[in-house]
């Protein structure tokens, strides 16, 4: 049977699904979803294809939506999604992670929920906030976050959390208890006289777990690029080669640890655009040792976006697929493992996030 | 100022409390109903204050307090709940016959 790609496009203004065959040629737009709510993250439970929707309506609050039909049709909830009275309300939900019968939920103003009942309860993860280096935690450009949640594949109990500008968060025992793993990622804005290098407060933007080497995480970060093989302990840089420090998302390759993608911008105070406004993915084969920018079909002239940290997903089909999608709301589509590119659909809302579904 | 009318259900009165309980006409936003397909755009209901209100609005469409009110608790920010003419809180108390108007902010880009 041929298999179908659904792309989930979380929007500033709804969700969308981009839907093609496996040739990745071509893709029919559906949405808007989720009552063009400011969504930040969409993603599906690939054991049963269930799609969830996080983010936050301005009216009326977070939620995270849920569809069990490929997104034709919608609930939402957010019961018990909130903080204990008095603490500042939640604002957003920022980040999902379905799958071994937790749906993780990561929220504005930072901090984890999970639901065990398929996203209708969600019940909050008190270690996180209760953790000691709480009042230090300070917001990103973004807001104070977490968006990222990375899991151990054969330990339920071991999670990753990103969240900025915090850096990043390990627990071992399912979230009761947390420790800041950020030893070598450095804070280039940190005033002369203070450590570049503190145990926490650093500005990651993403996390990627290398394929069959959960040790093996790679991180975007405000200041530089690395790569930790021992589970976030320690970090080494691997940003020589790149045209810049700065960039949001990162996207491992499904098969192969050693192959991870990023798409480099032109730093955080000059619109934070892909550099010279000319488009490129960059593509490391030998784990962060060197770097091949990948420009074939994408503009080099005259583009002006920037692509934010959970808008680039990759697929599993047999020839890797990539995508990401723009500030600007143009999604872009290599069904060869980034060699070539194709606009696949454009004048979209800004895209806040990338994930693929492939389907029977 | 619109009033429920003096039929059998305007006039019943409880005690919910030390405040007392009256019926009370309650307007809800299309951007609400959007969400819970179910309620009307107009209904009558008893309660003693704005937030019996959005109670008895979360027992008949579960998850509607949520979309109304934050975990301060407050009524969310981009929100305006008008009891007659005047804004209200959550403990505004009611009178008899009086509108309960929910209204979405002028806001968003």
């Amino acid at each position: 049977m041929s298999q179908r790609v659904l792309v989930l496009l979380g929007t500033k203004k709804g969700a969308f699904i981009l839907e093609g065959d496996e040739a990745r040629k071509s893709f029919a737009l559906r949405g808007p979803y989720c009552e063009a709510w400011p969504l930040n993250h969409v993603i599906a439970d690939p054991a049963d294809g269930t799609i969830y929707a996080t983010g936050g309506n301005e009216w009326f609050g977070p939620a995270v939506w849920k569809s069990t039909d490929k997104g034709e049709t919608w609930t939402h909830s957010s019961e018990g999604l909130k903080y204990a009275e008095g603490e500042e309300p939640i604002k957003t939900g920022w980040s999902l992670s379905p799958g071994q019968d937790e749906l993780y939920v990561g929220v504005e103003p930072a901090g984890l929920f999970k639901s065990c009942d398929g996203g209708v309860t969600f019940e909050h993860i008190h270690g996180l906030r209760d953790h000691p280096s709480r009042e230090h935690w300070m917001p990103g450009g973004g807001g104070l976050n977490l968006h990222t949640i990375v899991r151990h594949p054969n330990d339920k109990e071991q999670l990753w959390v990103g969240m900025s500008s915090v850096g990043v968060f390990h627990t071992g025992d399912g979230g009761k208890s947390w420790v800041p793993r950020n030893k070598g990622t450095r804070m280039d804005y940190m005033p002369e006289g203070m450590s570049k290098y503190p145990e926490y407060g650093q500005c990651v933007h993403s996390i990627a777990m290398a394929a069959g080497m959960p040790d093996r995480l790679y991180q975007q970060n405000h200041c530089g690029m690395y790569r930790s093989d021992d589970g976030g302990l320690t970090w080494s840089s691997i940003e020589a080669g790149l045209p810049s420090t700065f960039g949001f998302p990162s996207a491992a390759h499904p098969r192969d640890a050693d192959t991870l993608y990023l798409i480099p911008l032109n730093g955080d105070i000059l619109g934070r655009f892909v550099p010279d406004g000319k488009a490129a993915v960059w593509r490391t084969r030998d784990g962060g040792e060197t770097w091949q920018d990948l420009r074939a079909g994408l503009p080099q002239k005259d583009a002006f976006f920037g692509v934010l940290r959970q808008a680039m997903a990759t697929d599993n089909l047999p020839q890797t697929g990539l995508y990401f999608g723009t500030s600007t709301g143009s999604v872009y589509v290599s069904g060869d493992e980034g060699e070539t590119w194709f606009e696949a659909a454009k004048h979209l809302p800004t895209i806040t996030s990338v994930e693929t579904l492939v389907v029977e | 100022m619109a009033g429920v009318g003096h039929n059998s259900a305007a006039k019943r009165q409880d005690v919910v409390g030390e405040a007392r309980a009256v019926s009370v006409l309650v307007l809800l936003p299309t951007a609400l109903r959007r969400l819970f397909p179910e309620a009307p755009g107009r209904l009558e209901l008893v309660a003693a204050d704005v937030r019996g209100v959005i109670d008895e609005l979360d027992r008949r469409w579960p998850g509607m307090r949520d979309r109304l009110t934050d975990s301060t608790p407050k009524i969310r920010r981009h929100l305006n709940v008008f009891v007659g003419e005047d804004r209200a809180r959550l403990d505004t108390k009611l009178t008899e016959g009086c509108r309960v108007t929910i209204m979405t902010a002028m806001s968003g880009g």
